[in-house]
């Protein structure tokens, strides 16, 4: 029994003994990688590793394997480090080790000017939880995992879950996670008294990431959870900023790599070497491992959403069997946004269809399938926003309530800029992981003046909308990051801000107490009912979509015909939307190529759309 | 042998270097004459800093040494030395000599074994240590290099006013003669073109080589002109190297070679100071003494010489040596990144004289050696972090951006392209439509609009620089200025927006937001050094390059002002907080504008529907009006063209991306090494192209074109031979900027009244006919007055209304208005309210 988890206790054992029979060929690298992927592939073994996410840090043995789920937040500059070493002990036996997936050397002297002295180079990734990620995420993909820490025996305690989500999600990993402790009890009960010592579940594990002066530089304000340095062996140049990961690796908290600042001051008046750094430089790339743990890179899956409830890499296959039912779950998503938007069911469908759009494709500049949505006619003095913002976060994996006050536009840092002292990018709201919803509240804006970083974050708000993009600040220069950010716009006239399409809300029900009726539509909804909910909107945003020749030639028809009659009703932009919400209504009904029912429903939908907006804009044109 | 701070780390490359032990230099007996050379000698160890020994070499040393390189003939006694002699040599820091000394490691080494291979009979041949490096080969092979080298084609700067046709380094080492500048700039692909196999030795082991060119060149320097007086001895300082042109190609390979990367310079530290020889002085019998610093360490004299009292000896700082040392950090150029990655930052260190030659924001080229250096955890522990701290020694610094002061820096961008690539992008230009493939390939995703994407293709392209400072002209613009006006929503913002993402120096501005500052340029005060610093704004950043402004009548008039200097001058004068300059803007404006009324009116000229002022809109090369053309043939392709987008796959898309990249490098070379000159046929053509653009006119009483146009048919038909790799403009390259400048008009300065083509609405801003329309209202309303008799004042209303009914032709309150301030400017009436009065 205790073998099985060797590889996940004590990876650098493994890593040493490839490295020993290899015989200083160079293959035994490739040979690791392989040796790991096999391992985590074979019946759900990712899932026994402990996860720093959720785990924490103080529990985990160092040196064992751990996962990370996290989006690379900056890129370090690439580090030589001794791939193969030889040391001298007093016996003067020299030895030939690895320095691989390690920090620190280990025994003895060490011989710089050895013939067996190989360099190597690797990436160092500074990471952090996917930014906004939604409890429910949290929750799900957490749970089963965490339960069946092999290495320790800490047992997470969540207070903060429902009971309904208790019973739905436990019945099957709480059997397992009975067997794992038990398991893990046997092997390491003589090895670890301490550990076991320390098994009392702390009521707030959460709390304790976040004890830190450290500025661990996270996206949006009041995140919390680890930040990780990750270092990258193999095709760094394949991982981009921003990029989701789901890490292997093996993880490094010697208390040796901080570096206390006292000690080095007094040092580096000799050393020469010292002064490439600065004292901010040094605690952004050297800061304390109890807080930063470095991790190993053995392995890394690239996530291309996290919604725990899909498997990570949606395949069609997948999609289209979860898809079958897919029409009853749009219909009961569709009545409960509707209820959601005070029976406003033309809101409620234009909602559905941004929630699964997604930037699948650039032409030149020009983003592709992107579907920013502005709801107009928000009520300006109830904290409807703040319910609908909670509603939507329900629904999605990651989401973040931007409120435009002019304080925040004027304070908060949105575009991420180079730090050129401490040599880290310093992030800003705006750097976010693909498909994160971002829920712009415009009714927070009140008249004022915006000074010139209110300005900016504007103009910022408005390119991150048009050209899905952020300009990060590099002082310098400017550098483009595209990216992929679902923007939903609650205003209460028509937003200042650029949008694809504007819905004028407009309630059919008036509840007399808002939040009484909003609690009471999110209470009648079975928790089940949220899961396929959220992977309906996952699913269908993976959706391939194709356009026959004939529908194409129907739809360049259309346009001509169209235009026939009044130039001015269909511009070529309102034929860009047009395409994009036919895309996006053919997606919500899990139709994988567009039909020429689905051509002629887009086309009413935007005509109902239309119409609502002029009539509004006739209406306010007449009150003054 | 080992000191705790600063270990003698050995460099971690992988091949492995032997070194020799120093403790055998140690008896060296030191010649009295060479204060500073003789000292280094103890410290530097075989493979460092030749010319530092050279005293010694000629005295009796130790036939084991591996100082004792070189071939017997260069250590001939008695050859004219004196002048190197009476030179100092400079410690050279950049070759790091003090902190690389190397280890010994006599027991699994045996000295005489590994350290000088004798080979076959001929003679001793030795070799440097670790190196396949002789010196006496190679210093002769570098001394015949300086001696022989001529470089008839070089356009480098530095070369300017020198003898192309002689030797290049003998002149230059005449030049050091007369500036007194010891310091000799080598380009390394010289060297290559010359004798690749020392090129290869430069590269490889330039710790080694350097010396031996400084011990070549000063020989050669002093045989030359015995008599000059340097400062110090002359310093090789190569650059150029090919090896690396990229700061992410660096690998663990590079280390201890020379490189050559590119890339800004984001911060530079204070000036350290680094010790290079302490001075002590004991306090008993005041005895002096001196002690290198070795590998980062003073070995403090416990016991004075002279006296024998221990711990008497004192460090005096104000007697010891020091040598400056700066530490640059060094960022990766913004387009040699790959997209969705960071940049990576160097550390570099600059040594001596290179100190405070750069400063944050410059673009540079350094050559240097790249070092690695492992790091301690803690000075107590043996325990060392896996990790290297790696820095490159600069041995060279080259700034990009001082040179685009001058001129495009031609050196620079030409070699990013392979001889592939060129044959790749010549076979293109070959294509007799290449002209029409590269605006079709510019911005697919917008549709249609042909004239239009000419036209832009030609301003990527831009004119030829013509300077006429000698006449008094001053530099002739060769930046072609485009402004799109249109409705709204007919995707300006995208074609602008493509433009700032295909062009290396492209600024990407909003007339809404930008200020005059952010425009131009302010000075600003660095909280850190109290120094006023020149910030630059968008229009000096994108010189060279394409400033696109998007919504250019939202822009202030304040604002506006400032682009008036930049679209024909193409400099921006400042006058700031005591800092008084002129810099260069020379930016193409793509420029952006939607009518004044949302939607564009047919029946208004350009002027009065953008509202811009004539005396700027004179200044675009060419006017594009981008309207919604609202014809069912054109209404299909368009939905043809925008479902295609929406379908279309992966690998058209793929395929798309590969065009933008080819379309990137044709410019770029284009710009870079074709110059298109008039051929006398295109001047002909030319003319009678402006001479038949002014007799239209002349015919209805009117000019239809100014000097200014004649100057951009020839901006367009040099940037069209441009587009064709063409030396010469021939007249099909005046043909097509004829024909598009021609497009251009007929869109934009077509009198609505008459629908002939009148340049003055573009230059006067209003077309000869509504001025001649206006005079003749005023005429009528005088006559009107006068007939009226002797009334002193009159009610605004009942004039008008008397004229309106008057006159045959409608007369509308506006042409009223201007009438009467026609005849209020001739002093004829004054209006005072509702009020008419004559004067």
């Amino acid at each position: 029994m205790p073998t099985v988890h060797d590889w996940i206790n004590n990876p650098l054992a493994v890593v040493d003994g490839l490295f020993a029979q290899s015989n200083s060929s160079p293959d035994w690298e490739k040979k690791v990688v392989e040796y790991f992927k096999e391992k985590l592939k074979l019946n759900d073994a990712h899932t026994w590793v402990p996860s720093l996410n959720d785990v924490p840090l103080y529990y985990l043995k160092p040196n064992s394997l751990v996962k990370f789920r996290c989006m690379v937040q900056d890129m370090f500059d690439p580090e030589f480090f001794m791939g193969v070493y030889e040391t001298n002990d007093l016996t003067s036996n020299s030895k030939v080790k690895c320095g691989k997936y390690k920090d620190i050397t280990v025994g003895g002297q060490v011989d710089f000017n050895s013939r067996n002295t190989v360099t190597s180079e690797r990436q160092t990734f500074y990471c952090v939880p996917i930014p906004g990620e939604s409890q429910w995420a949290k929750e799900i993909s957490f749970i089963c995992q965490a339960r069946v820490v092999p290495s320790t025996s800490y047992v997470p305690n969540r207070h903060k879950r429902s009971y309904e989500e208790d019973d739905e999600m436990d019945t099957q990993p709480q059997q397992l996670k009975d067997v794992r402790t038990q398991s893990s009890a046997e092997s390491h009960g003589n090895t670890e008294p301490k550990r076991q010592e320390t098994e009392a579940p702390s009521h707030d594990s959460s709390s304790a990431h976040c004890t830190s002066s450290l500025d661990l530089n996270f996206p949006l304000p009041g995140e919390k959870g680890p930040a990780c340095l990750v270092k990258v062996y193999e095709d760094w140049d394949g991982f981009k900023l921003n990029d989701m990961l789901e890490v292997f690796g093996i993880l490094s908290v010697d208390p040796a790599l901080s570096v206390i600042a006292d000690e080095r001051e007094a040092s580096s008046l000799l050393d020469p070497t010292e002064v490439t750094e600065t004292v901010e430089e040094q605690r952004v790339h050297s800061p304390p491992p109890s807080l930063v743990p470095r991790l190993h890179m053995l392995y890394a899956q690239p996530l291309v959403h996290n919604n725990p409830l899909l498997p990570s890499s949606s395949e069609q296959s997948y999609l289209s069997s979860v898809l079958g039912e897919l029409a009853s779950v749009r219909a009961e998503l569709h009545t409960y946004l509707t209820h959601v938007l005070m029976g406003d069911s033309l809101a409620a469908e234009y909602l559905i269809l941004h929630l699964i759009s997604n930037v699948y494709s650039r032409r030149d500049v020009l983003p592709l399938g992107k579907f920013t949505l502005n709801l107009s006619g928000c009520p300006h003095s109830s904290p409807y926003t703040e319910h609908l913002y909670k509603v939507i976060q329900q629904l999605v994996p990651s989401s973040y309530r931007l409120c435009m006050s002019l304080h925040n536009m004027n304070n908060q840092r949105m575009v991420p800029r180079k730090d050129y002292t401490a040599n880290r990018l310093v992030s800003g709201t705006l750097q976010l992981a693909n498909n994160t919803s971002l829920f712009l509240d415009e009714t927070q804006l009140e008249q004022g003046q915006l000074d010139a970083t209110g300005v900016r974050n504007i103009t910022a708000l408005g390119n991150l909308i048009s050209w899905q993009k952020v300009d990060y600040d590099f002082n310098y220069h400017q550098m483009e990051f595209p990216c992929n950010i679902n923007v939903l716009i609650t205003s209460e006239g028509r937003s200042l801000l650029p949008s694809d399409s504007q819905v004028n809300l407009r309630p059919t029900l008036n509840p007399p107490n808002l939040e009484e009726y909003l609690s009471a539509v999110q209470v009648a909804q079975v928790p089940s009912q949220f899961n396929k909910y959220r992977i309906y909107l996952s699913g269908a945003r993976a959706l391939n979509y194709t356009i026959s020749d004939e529908i194409t030639k129907a739809v360049e028809e259309d346009f001509v015909e169209m235009r026939k009659d009044d130039p001015q009703s269909m511009s070529a932009e309102d034929l860009h939307r047009l395409l994009v919400v036919a895309r996006l209504l053919s997606l919500s009904h899990g139709q994988n190529t567009l039909s020429r029912d689905g051509w002629m429903k887009a086309k009413q939908l935007e005509a109902l759309r239309i119409s609502r907006t002029q009539q509004q804009k006739s209406l306010s044109g007449n009150e003054p | 042998l080992l000191n705790v701070h600063e270990d003698p780390l050995s460099p971690p490359s992988q091949r492995s270097r032997a070194h020799d032990t120093s403790t055998e230099l140690q008896p060296m007996p030191t010649s009295p004459a060479m204060d500073t050379a003789a000292q280094d000698v103890s410290l530097f160890s075989s493979p460092m800093a030749p010319h530092l020994f050279y005293p010694v070499l000629q005295s009796e040393v130790d036939a084991s040494s591996p100082l004792m390189y070189g071939t017997p003939s260069s250590r001939v006694e008695g050859t004219p030395r004196s002048g190197i002699r009476g030179t100092p040599a400079r410690q050279r820091a950049d070759l790091g000599s003090v902190r690389k000394a190397p280890q010994v490691d006599m027991h699994s080494e045996p000295v005489s074994e590994s350290c000088c291979h004798s080979e076959q009979g001929a003679g001793q041949r030795l070799v440097i240590w670790g190196t396949d490096v002789n010196v006496g080969t190679c210093k002769e092979k570098f001394q015949r290099f300086l001696q022989q080298f001529t470089a008839p084609n070089s356009r480098e700067e530095e070369n300017a006013g020198l003898d192309l046709n002689e030797p290049l380094y003998m002149q230059k080492l005449d030049e050091i003669s007369v500036v007194g500048e010891p310091v000799l700039n080598v380009n390394c692909s010289h060297i290559q073109t010359f004798d690749a196999d020392l090129y290869r030795q430069l590269i490889c082991y330039p710790q080694e080589v350097i010396p031996t060119f400084d011990m070549a060149v000063n020989e050669l320097f002093f045989d030359r002109l015995p008599d000059s007086v340097l400062e110090h001895q002359i310093q090789v300082r190569p650059y150029s190297a090919l090896k690396t042109r990229n700061m992410r190609a660096l690998n663990p390979e590079d280390i201890d070679q020379l490189i050559t990367i590119s890339g800004m310079v984001i911060r530079t530290s204070q000036l350290i100071p680094e010790m290079q020889e302490a001075f002590f002085r004991c306090q008993v019998c005041v005895f002096n003494t001196r002690v290198e610093v070795d590998r980062g360490r003073i070995a403090e004299p416990a016991v004075c010489r002279n006296c024998n009292t221990t711990h008497s000896m004192a460090l005096v700082h104000n007697r010891s040596a020091f040598s400056d040392k700066q530490m640059i950090k060094l960022q990766e150029s913004p387009e040699d990144m790959p997209a969705g990655q960071t940049p990576h930052t160097t550390v570099v260190y600059a040594h001596n004289d290179l100190v405070d030659k750069v400063q944050p924001g410059d673009r540079i080229n350094i050559t240097g050696i790249y070092r690695a250096a492992p790091m301690r955890l803690n000075p107590r522990q043996s325990q060392v972090k896996s990790v290297y701290k790696t820095h490159i020694d600069v041995i060279h610094f080259r700034k990009t951006d001082e040179k685009r002061l001058h001129g495009l820096d031609e050196d620079g961008e030409q070699k990013l392209f392979t001889k592939e690539r060129v044959a790749m992008l010549k076979e293109l230009a070959a294509k007799p439509d290449v002209y029409e493939r590269l605006s079709s390939a510019l911005a697919p995703s917008i549709y249609e609009h042909e004239d239009i994407k000419k036209g832009i293709l030609l301003q990527l392209f831009g004119g030829t620089r013509k300077d006429f400072t000698q006449t008094g002209r001053g530099n002739f613009r060769a930046e072609i200025n485009i402004l799109l006006c249109g409705d709204p929503g007919t995707s300006k913002s995208q074609l602008l927006q493509y433009v700032y993402n295909l062009v290396p120096r492209g600024q990407y501005t909003s007339g809404k937001g930008s200020s005059a500052v952010g425009l131009t340029a302010y000075v600003m005060k660095d909280p850190e050094t109290r120094q006023l610093v020149l910030q630059t704004g968008a229009l000096v950043l994108s010189d060279n390059g394409i400033c696109c402004i998007d919504e250019f009548d939202k822009m202030s008039d304040n604002t506006r002002s400032v682009l008036h200097e930049v679209m024909e001058q193409q400099t921006l004068s400042i006058a700031k907080a005591g800092i008084i300059c002129q810099l260069n803007a020379r930016t193409s404006v793509l420029a952006a504008a939607n009518p004044v009324e949302s939607q564009w009116n047919p029946k208004k000229t350009t002027i009065e529907n953008i509202q811009l002022p004539h005396t700027l809109l004179s200044r675009f090369d060419l006017i594009f009006l981008m309207l919604d053309p609202q014809d069912e043939a054109y209404d299909r392709r368009l939905a043809h063209h925008l479902v295609a987008l929406y379908y279309q796959s992966e690998e058209q898309i793929e395929e798309e991306h590969l065009d933008m990249a080819v379309l990137k490098d044709y410019i770029a070379f284009a710009r870079t090494s074709v110059h298109p000159r008039l051929s006398e046929e295109a001047s002909q053509a030319l003319i009678e192209a402006y001479v038949d653009m002014r007799k239209i006119g002349s015919g209805r009483g009117m000019v239809s074109a100014y000097p200014r146009q004649l100057e951009s048919l020839i901006r367009l038909a040099e940037a069209h031979a441009k587009v064709r790799f063409s030396s010469k403009v021939e007249s099909i390259d005046v043909e097509e900027a004829k024909r598009l400048h021609r497009e251009a008009l007929k869109q934009s300065a077509t009198d609505p009244r008459t629908g002939f083509v009148d340049i003055s609405i573009l230059t006067t801003g209003m077309s000869a006919t509504a001025r001649k329309r206006k005079e003749e209202v005023a005429q009528a309303l005088k006559k009107l007055i006068q007939s009226k008799g002797k009334t002193p004042a009159m009610k605004y209303q009942q004039l008008f209304d008397d004229l309106r009914g008057q006159s045959e032709a409608a007369i509308t309150k506006d042409m009223f208005d201007e009438a009467l301030r026609a005849l209020a400017d001739e002093d004829y009436l004054t209006v005072t309210g509702k009020t008419v009065r004559l004067l």
